[in-house]
């Protein structure tokens, strides 16, 4: 089979259970195309040879019920990886390699996936086109010097360029659904607490959450079927009911409320958004569901609380890469000279800048002002979507409102680049599951996608909007593979 | 200076000062694992061989609270007759140093897991309360050992990660004696609780003392200075000392005094600024996100509630009201929980007929001093209580007498052995047959005509010499008691 790389999830665990394919085969066709892409600057770390020696142990005595038999599969480095090295895309932990291995990437492992690598991404999570990673800006397989969105850019890049048929990301403001949407792939951030955060590189702990990133719907709900579980490990992670989120799939939604929020008709929004918003709408009311016209009135004071409670928790999260225990140390006269070289060193100016940021906002004198008020309007804004919820089963937006810039193109201007989170941010605040499906192209021929946003622990019902949405909107991306000589 | 119990005075020319002291005392969980991991928290271990990831803080790496760390703060909260608070926060400190791996440690600041509450003191002449301003658990940091090395500091985890509570008084202690039976009270009540061993050699219990001064009869407080982590109640004592006395020179010399945090140098006996207030750390203290806030409920605290053993002051009131113990008596035995069970377990044992004040008189008397000179804690004591009760049934009942007691006494250090076999084996026993003693006194009489006719004449001395005589002759043997009736009716 010459397009292996090109087949779903779901369509290559299929194959394997019917021993059509190998797993020694899937691994190396995914390896070749991974050779052949280093363009792309996708991975940080390839663990080719050792998923190779994996996929024939796997095939001399496969285990066909498990629900990724053989499945190679790269990951986001912000996840620990038992002795293989995890850097979250920082040269303070260029060094590092774990004794542990993150509580969602055990969960993989033992339904049969094999580690072909590790994947680039923003540093520390912190980014929205992957060009703050210490190991260079990563390429979208869309089109030449475009960036892939971050955090999860390596992770986007790999799945539309077919590099890995899966992966994970994490999503602390949209780093899962911005890139999804900027690659024209799909992407959940499940609700806080429904998958381990025990072995994931910290950003914001209250607002990082891990979740799946797929070629479509299907292979999206079979992932987090096996990523979500309850961890006692992590203090966050909730013990509720989790449904077979691949079987339970349904395009059937007839009848269900889809709220509008006016307040995400922002100033400036592109027509071409704004056009693809309105099939949306169209789309859901033709899979038989109900369009809601909602508000949600605290939504443009979401960009400015996200940028004071993520900086605050990222700059306590941080202090721990001290060059004292582990990762990258400078020398110095004293232990304070130590700690100010390696720091300055050791991270990037995107992250010195959010833990400045986090420190002052954090500051006595300016804790009530900043930190505290930002508290108080991040529980206004989770208020917005417990009224909505009291009329509609799930909210529709875009999901970004813009497509996938130049590489470079915002580099010098912050504010910019974090108003790509306009539509993402508010979910994370409120701790609510939200997905980005591919749902057209710009005039450029760039992907856009649409975010549908559920109630808390209602991924089922999200994932099935977002599987009947797909089957109407029938999108394909274009991957022209340019970068493949 | 004047040095009564509850008054410590400076005076300097015609003013009069007072000290004001508040403490904040780290009392080590009596826990066998970490308040956020499960690391073990043994004393004396090899340098880094109790560190779990968590305690190291590798990325990724998540605290999940140690329930039993949370129940002993809730019973130490009890002990101190406070509130429990139903919901409490976790914070996080936040500051650099070597040997705080996460670069914050989680404490409790807005809302401690206990609030106010009360500790009575015993002094010599009479009782005071002294205020709690809270209890809150937090983590303790690892260790840096500056002296190993010339060149470098090295660090110890074992310690990072190990459940404390702080207890923080109100500012109502007034003298370094207070000071100390503060400490002994508090260390007294959570030794009964079972949640700190509160061994100060080992640094299970070490406190912040806050010094302040001002003119006797003054209703405002002076600027306090704060001594940071003194581990000895002498240590607390001679520092207080130095201290209010800097702070009074400085007032007379009409100079302020800097609200500061300071350090107790033990060997030149003097405290010395550390850092100012202009450079107090900027803790940026905020919610650790890794932990929801703690709630308990109403069941879980009635349930410790139900666990709480009789503590000091209501084992004192029940030692004075069942065994008419004095209050000095009382104190003294209920001060620590293991010389209270060994004198339930003497009282217990002597049955029935028993002698209170003979038993309270042998231990607080021999035993106590034994233990003393020895070096002993009451439960390393080498006269159990068993023996020691019936000892002192065996003088309560005339088997022997008081002073032979002395001497089994001390042939039962050796092995513990059976006093009443010691009397058996050794004769010990007392004299007490009427009719042998009357002829023993006949003899002696007879032997000492001149000096009884010298009695009768009113010459009353030579009773004690007669006594003396029979004690001899009867190889100290003789009661004393039937001694001295025989011997009136017979001269």
């Amino acid at each position: 089979m010459s397009d292996i790389t090109k087949q779903s999830l779901t369509d290559l665990v299929e194959n394997i259970k019917n021993k059509k394919l190998s797993s020694s085969e899937v691994t190396k066709a995914f390896i070749e195309r991974s050779e052949k892409s280093k363009v792309l600057n996708a991975f940080i770390t390839e663990d080719f040879t050792s998923a190779l020696d994996k996929a024939k142990k796997f095939d001399q005595k496969p285990n066909l019920d498990l629900k990724l038999p053989g499945i190679p599969m790269a990951v986001k480095d912000l996840f620990c990886t038992k002795n293989v090295k995890t850097t979250a895309g920082s040269k303070i932990l260029n060094n590092f390699v774990p004794t542990y291995e993150s509580t969602i990437t055990e969960n993989i492992w033992s339904e049969g996936a094999i580690l072909l690598g590790k994947l680039n991404c923003d540093e520390f999570a912190m980014g929205s086109s992957n060009e703050t990673s210490f190991f260079g800006n990563v390429q979208n397989p869309i089109d030449k010097n475009l960036v892939p969105g971050g955090s999860s850019g390596g992770s986007a890049s790999a799945v539309a360029g077919q590099l890995t048929p899966i992966t994970i990301g994490t999503d602390t403001g949209g780093s899962i659904r911005q890139p999804a949407s900027f690659t024209g792939t799909v992407g959940l951030k499940p609700t806080y607490g429904s998958c381990s955060r025990y072995g994931i590189v910290a950003f914001a702990s209250s607002l990082d959450q891990a979740g799946p990133m797929a070629q479509n719907v299907k292979d999206c709900a079979l992932l987090q079927e096996v990523i979500s579980s309850f961890d006692s490990k992590d203090s966050t992670s909730i013990d509720f009911k989790r449904s077979h989120y691949s079987k339970e799939l349904t395009n059937d939604i007839k009848g269900k409320k889809i709220g509008i929020p006016k307040e995400y008709r922002v100033d400036g929004m592109p027509k071409e958004i704004e056009t693809l918003w309105q099939k949306g709408i169209e789309y859901v009311r033709d899979c038989g569901a109900e369009i809601i016209n909602i508000s949600l009135p605290h939504t443009s004071y979401a960009l400015p609380t996200y940028y004071i409670v993520a900086p605050a928790e990222a700059s306590s999260n941080l202090a721990r890469y001290d060059g004292v225990k582990y990762g990258y140390r400078a020398s110095g006269d004293n232990l304070i000279d130590m700690y100010e070289k390696t720091r300055s060193e050791g991270f990037g100016a995107e992250v010195q800048r959010r833990i400045m940021i986090g420190t002052y906002v954090l500051s006595s004198g300016y804790y009530d002002a900043y930190y505290l008020k930002a508290q108080k309007v991040r529980r206004l804004i989770k208020n917005d979507f417990d009224e909505a919820y009291k009329k509609v089963d799930a909210i529709l937006t875009p999901s970004t409102p813009s497509s996938a810039f130049k590489i470079g193109e915002k580099t010098n201007d912050p504010v910019s680049m974090y108003l790509n989170d306009i539509f993402t941010v508010p979910v994370n605040l409120a701790g609510l599951p939200g997905i980005s499906i591919p749902a057209g192209h710009d005039a450029k021929g760039y992907p856009l996608g649409l975010q549908i946003i559920g109630k808390a622990f209602d991924e089922q019902n999200i994932l099935n909007i977002a599987f009947a949405m797909e089957e109407k909107i029938n999108f394909k991306n274009k991957i022209s593979d340019w970068w493949i000589k | 200076m004047s040095k009564k119990s509850r008054e410590f005075l400076i005076n300097r020319r015609d003013n009069q000062y007072e000290v004001v002291i508040g403490l904040e005392v780290h009392a080590q969980v009596l826990s066998e694992s970490k308040l956020f991991s499960s690391s073990a928290t043994k004393f004396g271990a090899e340098p880094n061989t109790q560190v779990s990831l968590v305690d190291a803080a590798f990325p990724g790496m998540l605290p999940v609270i140690n329930e039993f760390c949370v129940k002993q703060a809730i019973k130490t909260g009890i002990g101190l007759n406070a509130k429990i608070n139903k919901r409490s926060v976790f914070d996080r400190k936040n500051y650099f140093y070597a040997d705080l791996p996460q670069g914050y440690q989680i404490s409790q600041f807005k809302d401690p897991i206990v609030g106010e509450g009360k500790v009575i003191l015993d002094l010599p002449d009479g009782q005071k309360e002294v205020g709690i301003e809270r209890l809150h658990l937090e983590q303790d940091a690892g260790k840096s050992v500056h002296d190993l090395d010339p060149q470098n500091t090295f660090v110890d985890l074992n310690r990072s990660g190990v459940a404390l509570m702080e207890i923080v008084s109100k500012p109502d202690l007034r003298s370094p004696d207070e000071v100390s039976i503060y400490i002994k009270k508090l260390r007294s009540i959570m030794r009964y609780l079972g949640t700190c061993d509160g061994n100060m050699q080992e640094g299970s219990l070490r406190a912040d003392v806050n010094v302040s001064v001002r003119e006797k009869g003054s209703k405002e407080f002076g600027t306090r200075c704060e001594i940071k982590n003194v581990n000895s109640i002498k240590f607390m004592q001679m520092a207080i000392e130095y201290e209010a006395n800097r702070q009074v020179d400085l007032i007379e010399e009409g100079k302020t005094i800097d609200q500061e945090t300071r350090l107790f140098d033990t060997k030149k006996n003097e405290t010395r600024s550390m850092r100012s207030k202009e450079d107090a750390h900027d803790y940026r203290y905020f919610p650790d996100p890794d932990l929801l806030p703690l709630e308990v409920s109403d069941e879980f605290v009635n349930k410790l509630k139900n666990e709480i053993p009789e503590l000091p002051d209501d084992k004192k009131k029940r030692f004075i009201n069942e065994f008419k113990l004095s209050a000095y008596e009382a104190t003294i035995l209920v001060s620590d929980i293991e010389i209270a069970k060994y004198f339930e377990e003497v009282v217990a044992k002597m049955g029935k007929n028993k002698d209170m004040k003979l038993a309270v008189n042998w231990i607080t008397g021999e035993l106590f001093a034994v233990l003393n000179s020895k070096n002993l804690e009451i439960t390393q004591s080498p006269v159990s209580a068993k023996n020691l009760a019936i000892l002192v049934n065996l003088i309560k009942n005339g088997t022997i007498s008081g002073k032979i007691a002395k001497t089994v006494f001390e042939l039962m250090l050796k092995n513990d052995e059976d006093p009443q076999k010691i009397v058996e084996e050794k004769g010990l026993k007392q004299q007490s047959d009427p009719k042998a003693l009357e002829e023993l006194i006949d003899k002696i009489i007879n032997n000492n005509r001149e000096k009884a006719i010298e009695y009768k004449q009113g010459k009353e001395k030579l009773f004690g010499f007669f006594v003396g005589q029979a004690m001899k002759a009867s190889g100290g043997k003789a009661n004393p008691q039937l001694i001295n009736e025989i011997l009136k009716k017979k001269l």
